[in-house]
């Protein structure tokens, strides 16, 4: 009886696994925003980079268009797009969001302090759990919203002139 | 041209398959204790085939063959010839053929080499690895094809992911995969050992040089990548927890454990059922890394192009493989009530095999965790460094210290009359701990107990050396495996509670000062090569202690094919340690961002890795010479 019952266990186990791993499959590994342009970004709350606040969704309503940067200090091709964010920053439709990925926070101060800081709200995300839910790759990634929190364009890797231009353009039109 | 012929090899490879099973169970009903030529033949040339399909693969992506997709998506005609040849496996489909050409020679091997050995137990054996070339064959042939072509045929390939083209990278994964697939044989040896009842010290010689190949494989294979991160990531680690990293100790600890129990079956004919449960675990779970890694419900720095219907196939020809060993393993499975006697070296054996047990269990949970969490409650979480850092490492000590005095107990009664030396050790650690705590640098509790119990595993292994040579049996693949795993733990300790890290920003002709070191940026040079260009940084590190001076020279190299930047780390190793400097470029500034480590240890950590594996390969010699 005792070892009917062990043989069970064990088979219960190794079914509820496969059976998990078969499930998995099917499901989207990731909130990919990659292909949801046109689509509403899920709930947001991010812990504010200083202060003991939580960014969320009411506060990027009040935008008529919201950048999500994903950004850390260690990240070099950060670097590269830094330039292009300082000058979105004088976009008047345009807010900026910071999300400080797993990084040092005097680090991050340091280089905000060395390149300028272009963010309207700093967000921080020490453990790359939140990052996650957005479907962040890897660093640097951003994501254009609007006021309805509708994804208009997400851009992987470093913003580049053209990114720059295509932002600038789409801000503007409204 | 190269597509058909490819296509063509694979079918028939197939098709010979299918034929060896035929042949093999027609075999079976004949009498004597013989195999039949034919069955020679037949193996011989389907292996020839798949050895020539894969030499096709690799010709085209030697002659630059853009019909062909996989050439096409991963190869350029500018790429220097070696990695062309190692862009064949860096692939998903490449891979599998390299999986595929191991499993089939492998298989072969195992029929010539086994000629002492009961008929029925070889032909079983032979059909379950057929089975499992026949799954690979149909995998590639309608999944995942090589040989899959394009058209119109383009003029130039995508290249090869730039952080790939390394030399280490370039034999990780034929290392690693002698390993993982060298498991399939004693799987396959452990299911015809179910089913024909070839068990005890028989089934132990059949197999025990198929684990030590694998394991001494898996065991540089997991170095070589380990190597390339360091090299090559520019983070100045040599380990990250990454899911495909975990997937690749898997099969180490089971196999680690495999190797210990065997030899408890061989000399005291125990722990037969707990062996073949071992076989089972060890290619199951090489399969299972595989799934992870390759089916995309995982994501890792290194995950392949993902693709669900490759997911499902693999799951398919896993679960059939688990569910069907299970079955026939609890069929059979007898309860054969033995009592170790609590103090024998069979017992520290088995506590060996819980601890590995105990790792496999960990980081598999930690690895699908993630997977698990999000099924069943749709929430999102990762499992990093701090999770295995807590549970594994603390472990770690207790493990040490059993693995000291094991190997020194005496089967069946052990008597602790060494009770003084071990002592004697222990105060000789605290001693060692001492010294480096007290005159070098204080670290934390842990850290204490980390090198005390490592400094124990060596004076124990030379203590055991000492004493074996007296004795006149010396077991010299012991003991360099056992010290040389001390000798890693120490150096990993040493080497985590040692580092420096610093990080700033300098433009040419300034200099940076820190602890007892500067730095100064003394030149910048751009140079052109055959497949990138490189802007070279030339930094002078001044040791202000020692009045040393050393060149570094750290990289941002720009590739065409596919545009990428990467970050070169310029390293300098010496024996006592590494200086680790990289280097990235600030847009609009004169401005470098530079990263400064100093590593010590780092060559002592590989060498110690090199040592452990060299332990199991210098015991297949040992096995060798004693049969013939």
């Amino acid at each position: 009886m005792k070892i009917k019952f062990i043989k069970f266990i064990i088979f219960f186990i190794i079914f509820f696994v496969l059976s998990i791993f078969f499930v998995s499959l099917n499901k989207d590994p990731l909130y990919s925003t990659k292909d949801l342009e046109g689509e509403k970004i899920q709930d947001i709350s991010l812990n504010h980079f200083s202060k003991n606040e939580i960014i969320s969704n009411q506060d990027l309503k009040k935008n008529k268009f919201t950048l999500i940067n994903f950004w850390a200090s260690w990240c070099a091709p950060c670097r590269l797009e830094h330039p292009y964010l300082v000058k979105l920053n004088k976009e008047d439709n345009l807010k900026i969001l910071g999300v400080n990925f797993k990084d040092k926070k005097q680090n991050a101060i340091k280089f905000l302090n060395d390149f300028g800081n272009p963010y309207d709200y700093l967000a921080k995300d020490t453990t790359g759990k939140q990052s996650v839910n957005f479907g962040i790759y890897g660093i640097p990634e951003s994501i254009l919203i609007n006021k309805d929190l509708i994804i208009v364009k997400k851009f992987i890797g470093p913003l580049t002139y053209n990114d720059y231009i295509k932002i600038r353009g789409a801000v503007k039109n409204e | 041209m190269l597509s058909s012929i490819g296509n063509f090899l694979l079918l028939l490879s197939t098709i010979l398959s299918l034929i060896v099973i035929y042949t093999s169970f027609k075999n079976l009903n004949e009498k004597g204790n013989l195999i039949s030529k034919n069955l020679f033949t037949i193996c011989s040339l389907q292996c020839t085939f798949i050895i020539v399909s894969f030499f096709t693969l690799v010709f085209a992506f030697i002659i630059s063959d853009f019909s062909l997709v996989t050439v096409y998506q991963n190869s350029h005609t500018a790429k220097p010839i070696f990695y062309k040849i190692s862009g064949t496996w860096g692939n998903h489909e490449g891979s599998l053929m390299l999986w595929l050409i191991i499993l089939t020679i492998f298989s072969f091997l195992f029929l010539v080499s086994s000629k002492n050995k009961k008929k029925e137990f070889r032909i079983y054996t032979l059909i379950i690895q057929n089975l499992l070339i026949i799954c690979f064959l149909v995998f590639l042939l309608f999944n995942s094809n090589p040989f899959g072509i394009v058209t119109p045929v383009p003029k130039e390939g995508l290249g090869l992911n730039p952080i790939l083209q390394d030399p280490a990278l370039a034999i990780h994964p034929p290392l690693l995969y002698l390993g993982f697939v060298g498991s399939s044989i004693y799987f396959s040896a452990a299911i015809a050992s179910l089913l024909t009842n070839y068990s005890g010290k028989l089934f132990v010689n059949a197999i025990k040089k198929w684990v030590l190949l694998s394991w001494s494989f898996q065991t540089i294979g997991i170095l070589a990548g380990s190597i390339w991160a360091y090299y090559e990531l520019g983070w100045g680690g040599f380990w990250f927890w990454d899911p495909v990293e975990n997937a690749s100790l898997f099969p180490w600890f089971s196999m680690t454990a495999l190797l210990h129990s065997l030899i408890v079956l061989e000399k005291r004919d125990k722990l037969y059922f707990w062996v073949i449960i071992l076989c089972i675990i060890t290619f199951t779970s090489s399969v299972a890394g595989t799934f992870l890694v390759r089916s995309g419900v995982l994501n890792s720095v290194h995950t392949f192009a993902n693709d669900p219907s490759r997911g499902i196939y693999i799951l398919s020809f896993l679960s059939i493989m688990i569910f069907g060993s299970a079955i026939l393993l609890l069929k059979k499975i007898k309860s054969n009530n033995f009592v170790f006697n609590t103090n024998s070296k069979e017992t520290f054996i088995l506590v060996n095999n819980w601890f590995m047990i105990f790792y496999l269990i960990t980081i598999f949970l930690g690895t699908v965790y993630p997977i698990f969490t999000e099924v069943l409650s749709d929430h999102k979480i990762s499992v990093g460094p701090p999770f295995y850092n807590t549970v594994i490492i603390p472990v770690v000590v207790f493990f040490l210290i059993f693995m000291s005095i094991g190997p020194q107990a005496r089967w069946i009664k052990n008597r602790f009359d060494n009770f003084k030396q071990i002592v004697s050790i222990l105060i000789c650690s605290l001693l060692i701990n001492f010294c480096i705590f007290y005159f070098f640098k204080s670290y934390s509790v842990l850290s204490n107990l980390i090198i005390i119990s490592s400094s124990f595993l060596i004076i124990s292994s030379f203590n055991d050396a000492i004493k074996s040579i007296k004795k006149n049996n010396f077991n010299i693949s012991r003991i360099i495996s056992h010290s040389a795993f001390g000798f890693l733990i120490l150096f990993i300790g040493l080497n985590h509670n040692f580092s420096i890290e610093e990080e700033f920003n300098l433009k040419i002709g300034q200099i940076q000062k820190f602890e007892n070191y500067n730095i100064r940026f003394t030149n910048l040079n751009l140079e052109d090569h055959e497949n990138y260009k490189a802007i070279i940084g030339e930094f002078k590190v001044n040791n202000l202690d020692k009045n040393f001076v050393q060149i570094l020279k750290p990289e941002i190299r720009i590739y065409e094919k596919p545009s990428t930047l990467t970050y070169e780390a310029s390293i300098r190793s010496n024996i006592l340690e590494d200086y680790y400097v990289t280097m990235s470029n600030i847009d609009r500034s004169d401005y470098y961002n530079i990263k400064f480590q100093k590593k010590p240890f780092m060559i002592w950590i590989w060498i110690s890795v090199i040592l452990i594996s060299l332990g199991g390969f210098l015991r297949l010699f040992r096995h060798e010479n004693k049969i013939y």
